[in-house]
C-alpha cells in the first residue's frame, strides 16, 4: 500500500522528473539574468570617459600610454576548453547511465579540469587587467566587463563545485544508474553556462 | 485504489498526525501550513502598510500641515509602497498559491516542499530586514521605484537606500524560489485527467504569474546589483558624471516593474474567476478566452514598460510604440471583464460576502482600467504624470483590483483553510465599509490630480482648492481602517467558536471542496481522477445531487515529506550575507564569507537529508 501511494506520488503529469523540469525552468529564468547583464554591457559600450579600452590604445592626459587590453588568444583557449567540457560531461553522463564507473569518473574529472582551467584563466585575466590599469571602477567598460564576466565566472565556479560534489558521490559509489539524474541536472546547468559564454565571447571580445 | 482500504475506524484519530508546537511550524514543509504562515505574515505587513498610509493621510488632511516632517513623509510613502507591493499583495497571493494550488489540481503537496518552506523563511527575513530600517531611523525614502540619482551615494549617503536595495534583493530570492516551485507544481503535479484546459482559472492565472515572476525578477536582480556596485564600490552605472545613464535604471526597473503589476493583479483575476461561477451557479463564461487573454496580457506586459517613462522624452517613435502596445492591453483585459459579466448574466446570483467582493472588484477595476488607458496616450500622460491622478489610477487597480480580489478569496476559502465560517453580517459590513471608504479615499484623487496636485510631496499650500478633497480622502482612509477592523473582529469571533464549516459550504465547483475543512495533512486520501472542467460540479451532476460529507480518514500509509529545518538555516545564511554586505565597511569581508558558508552548509545538508 505504501509502495503504491509512493509510486502514485512520483508519477508526474508530463512524465518528466520534477527536478529535471525545475532545472530547465531555472535555466529559463537565468536567461533573463544574463540577457540583462549583456544588455548592460552593450548599453555602456563606447561610453567610457577614460581608458584603458578593450580594442583601442589610449593615452591619458598625463601622457601615460595604454595598449588595447584584451588577450584574445588566452581567452580563446579557455573558451575552447569550456566547450570541450560540455562534450566531456555528456560522456560522463553516458557513463553514469550505463553504470560504467570508470568512464563516469574519468570524463567528469576531465570536465572539472576544464572548468577549473577556465576559472583560473579568468582569475589570471582579471589580475592582469588590474595590473595594466583597468580596475572595477576605472571606467564604464571596466565596471560592465568585470560585472558580466565576473557573474559568468561565478556561475562556472558554482558549476565546478556542483560537479565536484557529484564526482565525490560517484567515487563513494553513490551514483548508480538509477540516480544518474543527479549528474544530468548539474550537466544541464553546465551546458547552459557554456552556451552563455558562447554569446559573451564574441559580444565582448570579438566585436569591436 | 489502495487508499480505499484506509482504515475508516480511525476517523476519530484524524488529529493524530497534527502536531502544533512551535517546532512543528518552524520545520513544516506542509504547503497548507506554509500558506497560513504566508497569510499571517503578509496580513501583518498589510496592516503595517495601512497604518503608514493613515499617517500619510493625516498629514495631507489639511494644508501646510506639520504632523509629519518632509523626511518622515518620504520614508513613510516609500515604505507604504514597498510594503504593500512586496510584503502584502505578493505574499497574500502566495498564501493562496500555497494553500490552494495543490488542492485545486488534486495533489498532496507542491513539487518541492522544502523549497517552499525556504521561500517563506527568506520572505519573512527579507520583510523584517526591510522594516528594521525604522529602528535605525533610516527607512528607505526615495520611492518604491528607486530612481537614479535619488539612490546615488552622493544624494543618499545614509543607510536608507541600502536597506531598500538589499531588502528587495532578499525578497527577490524568495519570489524566484517560489515561482520555480509553483511552475513545476502546476506543470507536473496535476491529478490524472486534469489537462491544462481543465485547470481551474485560478491555477491558470497563477501559472502565468509564475512565468512573469521567473522572467521579470532576474532583471530587477541585475539592476539592484548594479546599484549596489554604484553605492558600495564606486562604479558609475547610473552616475552621469562617470559616463553612466540614470535612464538605464528606469528601463531596467520598469522592464521588471510592468510585469510586476500583472504579478499583482493576475492572481486576483484568478480568484474572481473562481468566485463568480460558484455564486452565479453557472460555469465560467468563455473559459478558453479567459486563458488566452491572460497569456496575452502577460506577453504584452513585457512590451509596455516605457509608458512609465513618457516624460523622459524618448522621442516620437518610442512614444508611439509604447502608446500602442499599452492601448492593446485594454483588449484582453476587456475580454476578461465581459466574460466575468457574461458569467453572471442569467445566473442564479447568490450575494454572499465573497460574491460582493468579486462584484466590487469588477466595478473598481473597470474604473482603474479606464484611467490606465488614459495614461497610454503620451500627451495626456504628460499632464497626469506625477500628479494624484496617477495615485488614483494605481490604487483603483491595486486596491480596487488586487485587494478586493484577494479579500473575496479570503472569505471564499476561509472555511476550507480553517474549518470555520466567517460571519456573513460582519462580512457584508466589511464589504460596504471598504467599498465606500475606498471610493471616498481615492475617487477625489482624480480631481485633485487633474487640478495639478503633485504626488510624493509632503504638503500643499492653502487656497489652491485642494483642502476639501483631501479632507474627504483622509476621512475615507479612516473608513477603510474601520473596514479592516471589522474583518479582524470577524476573524477573532470565528476563532473562538468551534470548527463549524462543512466540506462544501458554497456548492463549489473545484476539487478542494471534496475534502474535509480544514483538509487533512495529505489532502486527498485517494488522488482524484478528473473528467472535465469544474470537476466537482461534474461529479455532483453524475450523482444527481450533493455529495455526502467526506469522512476524516487516518491517512496511515500515505507517504508525506519529512519536516526539515535546513531551509531555515539556508535562509539565515542569505540574510547574514546581505546584512554583512551592508556593514562591509565596518565588519570586513569575513562575516560575509561565514554567512555564505552557512548558506552552503544549509544547501548541502538539505540536499543530502532524506526527503521522505
Amino acid at each position: 500500500m505504501t509502495a503504491h501511494a509512493h509510486a502514485a506520488h512520483l508519477e508526474t503529469s508530463t512524465g518528466l522528473d520534477n527536478r529535471k523540469l525545475a532545472i530547465w525552468t531555472f535555466i529559463g529564468s537565468e536567461c533573463m539574468f544574463f540577457a540583462t547583464l549583456i544588455s548592460n554591457y552593450l548599453v555602456n559600450k563606447g561610453k567610457s570617459l577614460v581608458g584603458p579600452f578593450p580594442h583601442e590604445s589610449w593615452t591619458s592626459p598625463s601622457g601615460q600610454h595604454f595598449e588595447p587590453i584584451f588577450e584574445i588568444p588566452l581567452v580563446t583557449l579557455g573558451t575552447a576548453l569550456l566547450l570541450f567540457s560540455s562534450l566531456f560531461v555528456v560522456l560522463a553522463l553516458s557513463g553514469a547511465q550505463r553504470g560504467n564507473r570508470k568512464a563516469l569518473l574519468g570524463w567528469l574529472a576531465a570536465t572539472l579540469a576544464c572548468g577549473i582551467f577556465f576559472v583560473g584563466m579568468q582569475v589570471y585575466e582579471f589580475t592582469h587587467f588590474v595590473h595594466r590599469g583597468l580596475g572595477f571602477t576605472t571606467n564604464l567598460f571596466g565596471s560592465s566587463f568585470f560585472t558580466l564576466t565576473g557573474f559568468h565566472g561565478t556561475h562556472v565556479t558554482l558549476g565546478v563545485l556542483w560537479l565536484a560534489t557529484v564526482w565525490v558521490d560517484a567515487l563513494r559509489g553513490k551514483l548508480p544508474p538509477s540516480k544518474s539524474l543527479n549528474l544530468e541536472m548539474a550537466a544541464l546547468y553546465w551546458h547552459f553556462v557554456d552556451v552563455v559564454w558562447i554569446i559573451i565571447f564574441p559580444v565582448v571580445y570579438l566585436i569591436k | 485504489m489502495a487508499t480505499r482500504v484506509l482504515d475508516q475506524h480511525h476517523a476519530h484519530a484524524a488529529a493524530h498526525g497534527e502536531k502544533n508546537g512551535l517546532w512543528s511550524w518552524i520545520t513544516t514543509v506542509d504547503h497548507k501550513r506554509i500558506g497560513i504562515l504566508y497569510g499571517a505574515t503578509a496580513f501583518f505587513f498589510f496592516l503595517l502598510g495601512g497604518v503608514e498610509a493613515l499617517l500619510l493621510r493625516i498629514q495631507l488632511g489639511s494644508a501646510e500641515n506639520t504632523f509629519l516632517s518632509p523626511d518622515t513623509y518620504n520614508q513613510l510613502f516609500t515604505m507604504h509602497g514597498t510594503t504593500m507591493i512586496f510584503l502584502a499583495i505578493m505574499p497574500l497571493s502566495a498564501m493562496f498559491f500555497n494553500f490552494m494550488i495543490p488542492l485545486l489540481i488534486g495533489a498532496r503537496d507542491v513539487a518541492f516542499p522544502r523549497l517552499n518552506a525556504f521561500s517563506y523563511w527568506v520572505f519573512l527575513l527579507g520583510g523584517l530586514f526591510l522594516n528594521a530600517s525604522f529602528l535605525f531611523g533610516a527607512a528607505p525614502d526615495q520611492g518604491w521605484f528607486g530612481y537614479a540619482n535619488l539612490t546615488s551615494k552622493q544624494y543618499s549617503p545614509g543607510l536608507n537606500v541600502d536597506f531598500w536595495m538589499l531588502g528587495l534583493q532578499i525578497l527577490g530570492i524568495a519570489s524566484l524560489a517560489a515561482a520555480l516551485n509553483f511552475f513545476v507544481t502546476i506543470v507536473n503535479m496535476r491529478a490524472p485527467g486534469m489537462t491544462l484546459m481543465r485547470m481551474p482559472m485560478f491555477v491558470w492565472m497563477s501559472f502565468i504569474t509564475q512565468v512573469l515572476l521567473l522572467l521579470a525578477f532576474p532583471v530587477i536582480t541585475v539592476a539592484l546589483i548594479l546599484l549596489m556596485y554604484d553605492r558600495f564600490f564606486g562604479t558609475n552605472f547610473f552616475v552621469p558624471s562617470g559616463g553612466g545613464d540614470p535612464l538605464l535604471w528606469q528601463h531596467l526597473f520598469w522592464i521588471f516593474g510592468h510585469p510586476e503589476v500583472y504579478i499583482l493583479i493576475l492572481p486576483a483575476f484568478g480568484i474572481v474567476s473562481e468566485v463568480l461561477p460558484v455564486f452565479s451557479r453557472k460555469p465560467l463564461f468563455g473559459y478558453a478566452a479567459m486563458v488566452f487573454s491572460g497569456v496575452f496580457i502577460a506577453f504584452l506586459g513585457f512590451g509596455v514598460w516605457s509608458h512609465h517613462m513618457f516624460s523622459t522624452g524618448m522621442g516620437p517613435l518610442a512614444d508611439t510604440f509604447f502608446a500602442l502596445s499599452t492601448m492593446l492591453i485594454a483588449i484582453p483585459t476587456g475580454v476578461k471583464i465581459f466574460n466575468w459579466i457574461g458569467t453572471m448574466w442569467g445566473g442564479s446570483l447568490q450575494y454572499q460576502t465573497p460574491m460582493l467582493f468579486a462584484i466590487g472588484f469588477i466595478a473598481m477595476f473597470i474604473i482603474g482600467g479606464l484611467s490606465g488607458v488614459m495614461h497610454s496616450s503620451p500627451p495626456a500622460d504628460l499632464q497626469q504624470t506625477d500628479t494624484y491622478f496617477v495615485v488614483a489610477h494605481f490604487h483603483y487597480v491595486l486596491f480596487g483590483g488586487s485587494i478586493f480580489g484577494l479579500t473575496a478569496g479570503a472569505y471564499y476559502w476561509w472555511p476550507k483553510m480553517f474549518g470555520r465560517m466567517l460571519n456573513e453580517r460582519l462580512g457584508k459590513l466589511h464589504f460596504w465599509l471598504m467599498l465606500i471608504g475606498f471610493n471616498l479615499t481615492f475617487f477625489p484623487m482624480h480631481f485633485v490630480g487633474l487640478h495639478g496636485m503633485p504626488r510624493r510631496v509632503y504638503t500643499y499650500p492653502e487656497g489652491l482648492g485642494f483642502e476639501l478633497m483631501n479632507q474627504i480622502e483622509t476621512a475615507g482612509a479612516f473608513v477603510l481602517g474601520v473596514a479592516f477592523l471589522v474583518f479582524l473582529v470577524n476573524i477573532f469571533q470565528s476563532w473562538r467558536k468551534p470548527r463549524n464549516a462543512p466540506a462544501d459550504p458554497w456548492n463549489g465547483a473545484t476539487l478542494e471542496w471534496a475534502i474535509p475543512s480544514p483538509p487533512p495533512e495529505f489532502n486527498f486520501a485517494e488522488i482524484p481522477t478528473v473528467h472535465g472542467r469544474d470537476a466537482l460540479w461534474e461529479l455532483k451532476r453524475q450523482r444527481g445531487g450533493p455529495l455526502p460529507e467526506p469522512a476524516r480518514v487516518s491517512g496511515a500509509g500515505i507517504h508525506m515529506p519529512n519536516p526539515s529545518y535546513w531551509p531555515l538555516v539556508t535562509a539565515f545564511g542569505i540574510l547574514g550575507f546581505f546584512v554583512f554586505l551592508m556593514t562591509l565597511g565596518q565588519t570586513g569581508i569575513w562575516p560575509v564569507i561565514a554567512s555564505f558558508g552557512v548558506l552552503l552548509l544549509g544547501v548541502y545538508k538539505w540536499a543530502y537529508e532524506p526527503a521522505g
